[in-house]
């Protein structure tokens, strides 16, 4: 029997994106009449506005329409959660490169002309841009929450050893290569057809009814697929539909915002920057008795989705470490910067992080193998309850990480590395190595709780051909494949019977985004659900014909079969229409056994864990600063995976993602709180150039969910992203070698520049 | 309003009349006026190759050329190397070996492949690396269009065989 989960199939689109004829937003033929919008941005930081004359835009040529905040019929809010975001600034900027005022025009260039002859006035306030600024001011936006679980104090003052560190960690833009996009049609009721490039098509539905004043039914929003979404396109496409859907609303034509690449970086949140401070109290063979961490997480000028990432950062401050006693305080601050969202990881990489370098400060400190320490404080039977009181069933890390060391030859390389540090060859080169061997603990499942929610509608056609339909949404991650898959399993059919569509509201209502890797778990299981429901509905037919019981039926290869009578699927589908059987049906999933009180940061968050390992070898130019990633080796645990090549591909572009993260991408604001990396000239995303020379990647063979998964199946699609700290760790490594000072944490993103400084600090010392 | 041009270019063997804008780029008549919407538009600041594009047989990224400087050129796009149903060995190759996610960079990166391979059709790993370092993926770690790269150059250089 030919299976189709379980198999390394292409992408279900990659035969039109190979021929350039899969579309994106902006490819869509334009219909006639349509409107390009641009948005004018607010040039400072913080400032009172006080006038803003829009008459030379408004007559400027080939403008239609010019938007303020006095022209939404709704709300002027495009926020997710706290009703914080204006669509466009009403009194009061607060951060430099928020949207202003839209103008509408017969073309992309006119608009933007027009735009520039806007007069404001403003009168510039103090800014707060920094995470420091904001500490020193104690400006936050949310409150601050504590995590705290043992006697913290007592193991503290109690430990043979205590140390006190502090970090910083660098945010990072999405850079998905499609921009934010979006064409708004209006209909002929008053409501409007949105696609947008999204990842939560419910939201952008909502939003745009919330700011039109329309019921949600008076909105639809549409999505194929994205050019990359990172969590970007999670909350950041609300604003540009919001703006769309007013053109077309007060214009009656369709209108479209395409953000360039710069107006984009300036005018779209980030991974949120973090200053972590800890002390850690631990005994001579380097077991973890207590830590008091700090997070300072930079949200931004509003709330955005910060609440959840925070959070989530407070739930992955073990990773795969025992903490007896735990206290971790998280200071969401309030700046006036761009408000920081979503993006793979979700604050997950921050917290990890955290804890990683905690476990290289312990071993620097005791002169021991990182790996051992991180041995010494795993999780295991009787030492398996989370800071949060989650009890860790499904512990696989150090398995994982027994593999992962044995076949990289982990313990031969590091003394081969320890003894060319100290050789005469490294001295004369300059030239420092460095490996480090990260271990990943991920939570799945949306923190809040009734996010964990998906439909899917399925339906079968007379001809025996199947549409797919479900709430999540294509970025390229291979959802709607792996969905597909599924779905001809449950009929034996072949996979090019089933067609995946568009993500709708129209078709599948209040969905969750499709972010926190959840998106095969929760729609594979609703589209498994809704297509058991129609063979079902097909089996009471096929059984009557066969004479036998339904359950002893098989659907395999095409065909249904009982013993050895048989009858091709598409015949059946057709008795199945003759006798007026219902062919479609929809399905809904709710992921079962999560539980988490909020208020306590107690419970069960996460129906499972998904693990991995990486380990990195670096070369450091002590003279310039410069490195190179020699060496990775990934061992991932992705479950029974639905489809080993679609995974793979997220294993990696997420490692090197998380690389980049960590190494080159750096986002500089100058004082006056403007964006100065806003392009690729200076901000460097990895190249092909940059890809390590020598990657091993493989998917662990023994992975299985423990949990009921969709054919145990686990979630790929941020957890890889936290492999690339070994990256950063090995580069410490090698810079610690130069010294007699190993243990001073590098800030990230390491770029040379901070390699140098930090060698630099240390030759100083 | 600045006064147009007229010029003719040759998209994918077909000869298109056009006034164009003194400061219209490429990439937009390729888009906005022909409807070729293979080329994607990624940082129209030369950077990330998704709007790269082959005139009179060099790689160029379509949004630094001016609509003018493609005058009297022969230009050929992803659309150009083939269409779904009759793929060229590149585009196939980036299909069975998963050479892309979302798709957005694929017809920069599958169209200046096809340059790099005309020049060296039978390169190293390093040299694909390095041939490819001016086109960005966000999504894939490179590792499979690497792979697309050096398997579509074995398929050809054996059919090359075959006809020899
Ligand atoms: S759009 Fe041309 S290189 Fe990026
Ligand atoms: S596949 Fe998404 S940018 Fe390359």
């Amino acid at each position: 029997m030919t299976r189709a989960v379980h198999q390394s199939t292409p992408h279900d689109s990659a035969s039109l994106h190979v021929a350039g004829s899969a579309r994106y937003i902006d490819d869509i033929p334009e219909p006639p009449g349509t409107l390009h919008v641009y948005v004018a941005q607010s040039p400072h930081a913080h400032a009172k506005l006080i006038t803003l004359d829009l008459e030379a835009v408004k007559r400027a040529p080939d403008v239609v329409a010019v938007l303020t905040a006095q022209d939404i019929p709704g709300t002027n809010d495009c926020s997710p959660v706290m009703g914080d975001d204006p669509v466009f600034i009403s009194s009061h900027a607060l951060y430099c490169g928020q949207s202003l005022f839209a103008v509408a025009a017969r073309s992309r260039d006119a608009a933007r002309r027009a735009a520039s002859l806007a007069v404001a006035q403003w009168e510039p306030l103090p800014a707060l841009l920094t995470i420091e600024d904001a500490m020193a001011a104690e400006s936050y936006v949310l409150d601050t929450r504590t995590l705290e679980r043992g006697d913290v104090d007592h193991a503290l003052q109690n430990a043979e050893h205590t140390l006190s560190e502090r970090f910083h960690i660098g945010g990072q833009d999405h850079f998905y290569l499609e921009g934010q996009a979006c064409l708004v049609v209006p209909s002929e009721d008053g409501g409007v057809h949105v696609r947008s490039s999204t990842q939560h098509p419910t939201e952008v539905q909502h939003t745009v009814a919330k700011v039109l004043g329309l019921a949600d039914h008076a909105v639809t929003c549409e999505v194929r697929r994205m050019g990359g979404g990172f969590g970007g396109k999670e909350s950041q496409p609300a604003l540009f539909a919001s703006i769309a859907a007013l053109v077309a609303h007060h214009t009656g034509k369709p209108a479209k915002v395409r953000l360039d690449r710069d107006d984009d970086m300036v005018m779209t949140g980030k991974r949120h920057d973090f200053r972590v401070d800890f002390t850690v109290g631990f005994d001579a063979s380097g077991v973890i008795a207590g830590v008091d961490v700090v997070h300072a997480v930079r949200c931004g000028m509003s709330a955005d989705l910060s609440a959840a990432i925070a959070d989530r950062a407070v739930f992955h401050a073990d990773n795969c470490y025992h903490l007896p006693a735990a206290r971790i305080r998280s200071f969401r601050c309030l700046t006036h910067t761009v408000s920081n969202t979503a993006f793979r990881g979700f604050g997950g990489p921050q917290g990890m992080l955290g804890m990683e370098q905690i476990i290289a400060a312990v071993a620097a400190h005791l002169g021991l193998d990182p790996l051992e320490v991180r041995r010494r404080n795993f999780y295991r039977p009787g030492a398996d309850t989370t800071p949060y009181g989650m009890v860790v069933e499904d512990f696989v890390a150090d398995q994982i990480v027994d593999e992962l060391a044995d076949s990289a030859d982990y313990s031969e390389r590091r003394a081969a590395i320890v003894a060319y540090n100290a050789s005469d060859a490294a001295a004369a080169t300059g030239i420092r190595r460095g490996i480090a061997l990260t271990p990943v603990k991920f939570g799945i499942s949306f923190t809040t709780t009734h996010l964990n929610q998906a439909g899917a509608l399925v339906q079968l056609y007379s001809d025996g051909s199947v549409l797919l339909n479900h709430g999540g949404t294509e970025m390229g991650q291979g959802l709607h494949i792996k969905v597909a898959q599924v779905v001809a399993e449950v009929f034996g059919i072949a996979l090019d019977r089933v067609r995946p569509s568009s993500t709708r509201t129209d078709k599948v209502p209040n969905t969750s985004a499709t972010a926190a890797s959840s998106g095969s778990d929760l729609n594979g299981m609703a589209a498994l659900r809704a297509a058991e429901t129609i063979r079902d509905r097909l089996a009471v037919v096929a059984a009557e014909r066969f004479n036998c019981a339904p359950e002893d039926l098989t659907f395999a290869d095409g065909t249904v079969s009982c013993a050895d009578q048989h009858l091709p699927f598409d015949a059946l589908v057709k008795a199945a229409y003759l006798a007026r059987v219902s062919l479609s049906a929809t399905g809904f999933y709710a992921t079962p056994k999560i539980h988490y009180d909020a208020e306590r940061f107690q419970g069960r968050p996460f129906y499972y864990f998904a693990y991995g390992a990486a380990i990195s070898e670096v070369s450091v130019d002590t003279l310039t600063g410069e490195y190179r990633v020699d060496r990775v080796d990934i061992l991932h645990d992705a479950g029974r995976s639905l489809n080993p090549a679609i995974d793979l591909g997220q294993v990696e572009g997420g490692f090197i993602q998380g690389m980049g993260w960590l190494t080159t991408e750096e986002l500089w604001w100058d004082s006056a709180g403007r964006l100065r990396t806003h392009a690729p000239s200076t901000y460097k995303i990895p190249t092909a150039g940059d890809r390590p020379r020598d990657v091993r990647m493989a998917l662990w063979d023994q992975g299985e969910n423990r949990e009921d998964t969709v054919h145990k199946s686990k979630a790929v699609g941020e957890p890889p992203l936290m492999l690339a700290i070994s990256v950063l760790q090995a580069l410490q490594e090698a810079i610690w070698a130069e010294s007699s000072q190993a243990g001073m944490l590098l800030d990230s993103p390491a770029t040379p520049e901070r390699l140098l400084m930090a060698l630099a600090s240390q030759h100083n010392e | 309003m600045s006064k147009k041009m007229p010029i003719s270019v040759t998209v994918n063997g077909q000869t298109h009349d056009l006034l164009a804008e003194p400061r219209e780029l490429l990439i937009y008549v390729l888009r906005e006026r022909l409807d070729i919407t293979g080329p994607h538009v990624g940082c129209e600041t030369s950077h990330c190759g998704a709007c790269t594009v082959l005139m009179d047989g060099k790689s160029v990224k379509a949004c630094t050329v001016f609509a003018a400087q493609a005058n009297g050129a022969s230009i050929t796009t992803v659309e150009g190397l083939g269409t779904p149903d009759s793929l060229h060995a590149l585009q196939r190759s980036f299909r069975e070996h998963h050479g892309l996610q979302c798709g957005y960079c694929t017809p920069g990166m599958i169209t200046r492949a096809a340059k790099l391979l005309e020049e060296n059709p039978t390169p190293t790993e390093a040299e694909v690396r390095f041939g490819m370092a001016g086109n960005l993926c966000r999504c894939t770690g490179y590792q499979n269009i690497v792979k697309s790269i050096l398997a579509a150059a074995d398929e050809m250089n054996a059919e090359q065989e075959v006809a020899e």
